[in-house]
């Protein structure tokens, strides 16, 4: 069995403990023994846009030093905030100057050399294949309008894109080969207000209102997430009037497929084969 | 803003923009106003300036733009920053505006604390507040 070292983050403990529940089955039934990076802490959830704002590195990097003392080269990560944030933290230390002076300041730590590499769920998925992953499919989701909701960090900045930022195709490759049929929206790849929840729900509650119908016209019966945030806005911020769209993380629907998690009643009863559990 | 304008070189070497620039590592002279940012910007019919025009303000030196509510609106999504045709990161520049704020100890966001929020909210909410 290949072993991969995991990232969590806070979401995935908690409320979206589902998603790594069922993330974490799904790789095992690939062949995949999954090790949760020892002593991980915060991401840091936003990465910080100013050049002067070392500091902000420091946790990010310090997941990376643990992954590095574990002899591991790459951490998987569920949560797309958390890819985000430690990919870029990542990149930022590419550069050697920058590197010199993080290992600097952290010097109740061993300096970290580099060369560990982030990759989020729908990578690593991607790097297994359709072909094996289609093998593994016991429970297609045939008949499911099952739409991707990217959202801004699995796609934004470039740099750091699991696909292309604009016309991403990842996500409904992975929907094909569970079975389903992907629905493309125009809304997919657009912000849906993130942490503006807190100080103006007023505009997240907007963009969801947006996001939802734009979804719902094109037909879509399911909305598939990687992110923690999107979801609590899509659920928490629904306005008056738009479409009750259900919301999934990515790694359920994989789970479903792969027959290692039960089909939730409201999605087995759109299949066209109609069986659940 | 209004009134008479003069494009001297003293202006445009206002330190606040050179602020502004080192804060952001972008160069807002690069922006020729096509607006695709303002176009592609979810969130500027909520903004008193659009992205674009708070660039603008930057190019002239106005210190207008410092008061602007519209970094405030900014969700940090970089659809601009991936769109941006002249490769200007229109997110940093609205970091950058938020920063020499908060670093005054300024800050014109209101929390909303009487609901629950999950961690991932809180947490990226009260990082974009932090100078």
């Amino acid at each position: 069995m290949e072993r991969i070292l995991y990232f969590p983050g806070c979401a995935l403990k908690d409320q979206a403990r589902g998603y790594e529940e069922a993330s974490l089955a799904a790789l095992a039934k690939l062949g995949y023994e999954v090790k949760e990076l020892p002593r991980w802490n915060c991401c840091g959830t936003v990465y910080s846009l100013a050049q002067d704002e070392l500091m902000r590195h420091v946790g990010p990097v310090r997941n990376l030093i643990r992954a590095q003392e574990e002899g591991a080269d790459e951490i998987l990560t569920l949560c797309s905030m958390c890819y985000n944030t430690l990919r870029r933290s990542a990149r930022f230390v590419e550069d050697p100057e920058s590197l010199r002076r993080i290992n600097a300041f952290m010097d109740d730590e061993p300096d970290y050399r580099g060369g560990v590499e982030v990759v989020h769920l729908v990578q690593f998925l991607e790097e297994i294949g359709v072909e094996k992953l289609a093998r593994a499919v016991v429970r297609p989701l045939h008949g499911l309008r099952l739409a991707a909701y990217y959202g801004c960090t699995l796609l934004r900045p470039k740099e750091v894109a699991v696909d292309h930022p604009d016309r991403p195709e990842i996500l409904e490759r992975l929907v094909s080969t569970l079975g389903a049929e992907p629905v493309l929206f125009p809304e997919r790849v657009e912000c849906c207000g993130a942490y503006l929840t807190v100080p103006r729900p007023d505009i997240v509650r907007e963009r969801v209102g947006e996001i939802l119908r734009s979804a719902g016209l094109a037909g879509a019966q399911a909305l598939l997430t990687a992110c923690p945030l999107c979801k609590f806005n899509l659920e928490e911020r629904r306005p008056l009037g738009a479409p009750r769209i259900p919301v999934f993380y990515v790694g359920e629907a994989l789970a479903w497929a792969l027959g290692v998690r039960e089909i939730p009643a409201e999605i087995g009863k759109l299949l066209s084969t109609g069986v659940t559990g | 803003m209004a009134g008479e304008l003069s494009l001297s070189r003293a202006r445009l070497e206002a330190p606040f923009v050179r602020k502004v620039e080192e804060l952001s590592g972008q160069n807002p002279y690069a922006c020729y106003q096509c607006g695709k940012c303002a176009a592609g910007c979810l969130f500027a019919e909520h903004m008193d300036l659009l992205p674009n025009q708070v660039i603008r303000l930057l190019q002239l030196g106005d210190e207008a733009v410092l008061q602007a509510k519209a970094p405030w609106v900014c969700a940090s999504c970089l659809a601009c920053t991936v769109r941006c045709p002249k490769g200007v990161d229109i997110a940093r520049i609205m970091e950058a505006l938020r920063q020499m704020a908060l670093r005054q100890g300024l800050s014109p966001v209101q929390f909303h604390l009487d609901r629950e929020y999950p961690q991932i909210a809180l947490v990226g909410a009260y990082r974009k507040v932090t100078p």
